[in-house]
């Protein structure tokens, strides 16, 4: 059987295992059932990316012709290119990684089963996404993630709150999944087909209306808006920390929000084309990127800081977008996938030992608690914040300097938004593991280290944090292999990557020199207030100013809730009275009409035979009269 | 001596309006009438009429299948009669009254 | 061959006399009051038509008419009427509206089957044959082509007799019901 066809079955299979069976089946089995699946996917994906590297062309498969309608033809097929085994490569491997985690820390859990056929339920629908020949398949794994998120962030649906997250994710996405639709039914509309291949080569070969294509980037942006959590449709990803650690960790972290990514990616040949379109994005992913960070220097819940973060990090991806840097995009994409899961997990573990407890300022000295936890979770710290020579220094450095070479001022904020990050991160670290425990007694017995199925995939995470940046290492290092993702990604993004021009040496040891000194800055500001003298966050009632707009996330929530939510439940309101009133009128203006007509016609039923005889007399003539004038 | 048929004289549009006639008459009758007994002999009238009409055709056609067909009708009206007396008799014996006009149960 | 008659207005005075009859005996059935007069009335229509069975060559129908029509079923009246001891007494009025509208009814009736066949005689061919209303004639037809319905006719005697029987016999105990009071 076809591998592609098999690696996107496996997690189908292990969804409707898990699902029909797993209610049975002691929890061990399940949980290594699914994870298996996802482990057997991911060997598959390893070997079409070593059968890519070795020169062999895309993988494709086609299963059947879903729709063929006089010019437009549209299959459900997959296809296997370097740009999609690299996507698959993350959402298999870290999917695996959780699921294990999942073993650990969902146990003891009523609805157990159901997480992991959710979660590969999940899988599934993003492998579909990522693997998907054609517009279609890519929106039908879209609208798929979207269920599952749905599914997991309301996974504890016994509390009403959770459920309110959850739908508030799934309207957000659907008011970007508008914009995703209206942009694939122009797509249809210009290049009379879905398929990825025939509607490059069409751009490339020119003769497309740019105005149109412009559009068509806009509305596909849009969509990428509601998945990946952009301004304005942000704030469904710090509600959606309401689920369970390891599906904030595999979907809204290192996955699902990533698909936004991968749109743009895979349709680099028409953005290429649409300045307009990208300015938009340059500008909403900068904006995204500082708004998220401010909010989150102020965040007290340690998952919401998270939240925050990834928002804060899609932006500055979609900086990179915006200048053309796709290759940049994708490395930040994968590294960031590696140390917010990892952060994530982390925080997972901190909430696991604590008992439930979120809040930072009742945490502190968990050092000597949980070393594992604590070691892992600062190498992701670092990461993130750029200390050089981890994974995130390199893919924030290609970002920045690609940046640099095209627009000067952005450049700018986006090197105040690494200063921030570095804030932010810090201070959560600082907060929660040093200082001395502010929690209570009951707590402090409780603590202990996670159990290997936790820490396992931590040090897993850990390491590729540390080493990842090998992906795609710049000049300076090394000569001979470095530009290894740009490379790899070069059938896919070649004519449209922005070409920077290796700069001369100054000028990028000054761009290098500016990131470090970000990172010190960051690392020894927060390290003084926050270790040395021992500060910890405010209590709610004690912050004042900008601390409590920032703290209160600016109030867009309740920007949104004031206009759009009362606007519309105003109008449901209304519309209701005035149905109920115009239908109910209605109908007993109907009943009023016939009982009218019943009782005309009812008095011709006398009883009266002369009556009776009369009429069928009068009858007889009319038809003989009718007869005769015919 | 066989007779001629009057037919060597006659058109056959004269018994056709003479049964016209006769059964105006008779519908006349059971419009009018409210004894019930009445009623059902000029039904019997119009019957007749239409008797007329059938044997007038079968001589004129030369056809006994008219005739035949008046034999029928004959053997109908009897049973109507018949039937439709004893339901008389029957009301009769719950209402006191042979007037029609107090059967009007079923209306609407 | 030559009709020998007498011819009043063009038409034989047999077929006027009798016509004239019928017709008089006829309103008189319709308009009287005393019902014992309707049904002899109608005694002298079955008569008059039989009359004119026979000069229309149907001489078998017009002794049946006489025996069954005049001799059985008015008879029957006879005694029904005899038996609820009807007159002109206890005859029921038609209110004066239903009299014009029934005879409006039934002259557009009238006026309107007249027109309709206006034509008729087109349509239809004169073949006058000597024997046709004989008994021997009709039996040979009767018990040939309409042998179905001439047994059911009799079934359906069986029928009707077994009906009035049950309809016209007495309960044993019959309580008054509410039908009588409406009509005291």
């Amino acid at each position: 059987m076809n591998p592609l066809s098999l690696i996107i079955l496996l997690p189908l299979l292990g969804f409707i295992f898990t699902g029909l069976l797993g209610k049975k089946l002691p929890e061990k089995i399940t949980g290594w059932i699914s994870s298996g699946s996802i482990l057997a996917s991911f060997v598959l994906s390893l070997n079409i990316f070593l059968g890519l590297k070795s020169g062999a062309g895309a993988f494709y498969t086609k299963w059947f012709t879903f729709l063929s309608v006089s010019d437009l033809n549209i299959d459900i097929a997959f296809q296997a290119d370097q740009l999609t085994s690299v996507m698959m490569l993350v959402i298999t491997g870290i999917g695996f990684l959780i699921h294990v985690y999942s073993i650990a820390y969902m146990h003891g859990d009523e609805g157990f089963y159901k997480f992991f056929a959710y979660l590969n339920l999940f899988v599934f629908n993003m492998l579909v996404l990522v693997m998907g020949a054609n517009f279609l398949m890519l929106f039908f794994g879209w609208e798929g993630v979207g269920l599952c998120s749905y599914l997991l962030i309301g996974f504890w649906y016994s509390n009403a709150d959770y459920g309110k997250a959850a739908r508030k994710a799934f309207v957000m996405n659907r008011i970007g999944d508008l914009g995703l639709l209206l942009g694939l039914f122009l797509i249809v509309q210009q290049f009379k087909t879905l398929d990825y291949a025939p509607v490059m080569q069409q751009i490339r070969t020119g003769g497309v209306n740019p105005e149109m294509v412009n559009l068509i980037c806009i509305l596909l942006f849009v969509g990428a808006m509601g998945k990946s959590a952009q301004i304005p449709l942000y704030t469904w990803l710090p509600d959606a920390m309401a689920g369970p650690t390891p599906v904030s960790a595999l979907i809204h972290a290192a996955t699902m929000v990533t698909a936004g990514v991968y749109l743009v990616v895979r349709c680099n040949a028409m953005f290429s084309m649409a300045p307009a379109a990208r300015e938009m994005i340059l500008w909403v992913g900068l904006t995204t990127s500082i708004m998220a960070a401010l909010i989150g220097l102020k965040q007290n819940d340690i998952k919401k800081v998270l939240a925050y973060s990834t928002v804060s990090q899609l932006g500055l991806m979609f900086v990179a977008l915006g200048v053309g840097a796709y290759t940049a995009a994708m490395f930040h994409l994968i590294t960031h996938a590696f140390f917010k899961a990892l952060l994530f997990l982390g925080s997972g573990s901190v909430i696991h030992a604590m008992g439930g407890e979120q809040d930072i300022r009742k945490m502190g000295g968990l050092k000597s608690a949980m070393p594992i936890t604590y070691w892992t979770f600062l190498i992701g710290t670092l990461a993130i914040s750029g200390m050089p020579l981890l994974s995130g220094f390199f893919s924030k450095d290609e970002i920045l300097a690609s940046v640099f070479a095209s627009q000067p001022l952005a450049w700018g904020l986006c090197v105040g938004s690494a200063l921030l990050t570095g804030i932010y991160m810090f201070r959560l670290f600082w907060v929660t593991f040093h200082g001395g425990f502010r929690g209570t007694e009951d707590q402090k017995h409780h603590l202990h280290e996670s159990p290997a199925l936790i820490t396992f995939p931590l040090i897993v995470l850990a390491v590729l944090s540390l080493l990842g940046g090998i992906i795609n290492l710049p000049h300076f290092i090394t000569h001979s292999g470095s530009h290894a993702l740009e490379n790899w990604l070069k059938p896919i993004t070649g004519e449209s990557q922005l070409n920077r021009a290796i700069p001369e040496h100054t000028a990028e040891l000054i761009l290098l020199g500016v990131a470090v000194l970000v990172f010190v800055i960051g690392f020894l500001f927060t390290r003084s207030k926050y270790l040395n003298k021992g500060n910890i966050p405010e209590d709610d009632e004690n912050m004042a100013g900008t601390g409590r707009l920032l703290a209160n996330k600016f109030r867009v929530d309740e920007l949104y809730d004031s206009t759009f939510v009362s606007g519309i439940n105003l109008s449901g309101d209304t519309m209701g009275k005035t149905e109920k009133g115009i239908f109910a009128a209605t109908m007993s203006w109907v009943s009023v009409c016939v009982n009218f007509f019943s009782g005309l016609l009812s008095r011709l039923q006398q009883g009266k035979i002369h009556f009776y005889i009369i009429a069928m007399v009068a009858g007889l003539i009319l038809l003989l009269v009718f007869n005769l004038y015919k | 001596m066989k007779p001629d048929s009057i037919f060597n004289a006659l058109d056959i549009s004269h018994y056709v309006y003479l049964s016209c006639v006769l059964f105006c008459i008779g519908l006349f009758g059971v419009l009018m009438r409210r004894n019930a007994i009445v009623l059902l002999m000029c039904i019997e009238l119009m019957l007749n009429a239409v008797n007329l009409l059938f044997a007038a055709f079968s001589s004129y056609m030369g056809d006994a299948s008219g005739q035949l067909f008046v034999f029928f009708i004959m053997v109908v009206a009897a049973a109507e009669a018949a039937v439709g007396l004893a339901i008389l008799v029957m009301v009769y014996r719950n209402t006191k009254s042979t007037d029609v006009g107090f059967l009007n149960n079923l209306k609407g | 061959m030559q009709y020998l008659s007498v011819l009043v207005l063009g038409l034989p005075i047999e077929f006027l006399v009798l016509s004239f009859i019928t017709i008089l005996c006829a309103l008189y059935v319709v308009t009287n009051k005393n019902p014992i007069h309707s049904v002899l009335a109608l005694i002298l229509t079955f008569f008059s038509i039989s009359a004119h069975y026979i000069i229309l060559n149907a001489q078998f129908l017009a002794i049946v008419n006489l025996i069954v029509y005049a001799g059985a079923i008015m008879v029957l009246f006879l005694f029904v009427l005899m038996l609820l001891n009807l007159n002109k007494d206890s005859e029921p009025q038609t209110k004066m509206g239903w009299q014009v509208a029934a005879a409006i009814a039934a002259g557009l009736l009238l006026v309107v089957l007249a027109a309709s066949l206006h034509k008729s005689s087109e349509y239809v061919s004169r073949n006058p044959v000597e024997g046709v209303g004989l008994v021997k004639n009709l039996g040979k037809y009767l018990f040939s082509e309409f042998l179905v319905p001439f047994e059911l006719s009799g079934i359906l005697f069986l029928a009707a007799m077994v009906g009035a029987v049950l309809l016209g016999k007495r309960k044993s105990n019959e309580e008054s019901t509410e039908m009588e009071d409406k009509a005291q």
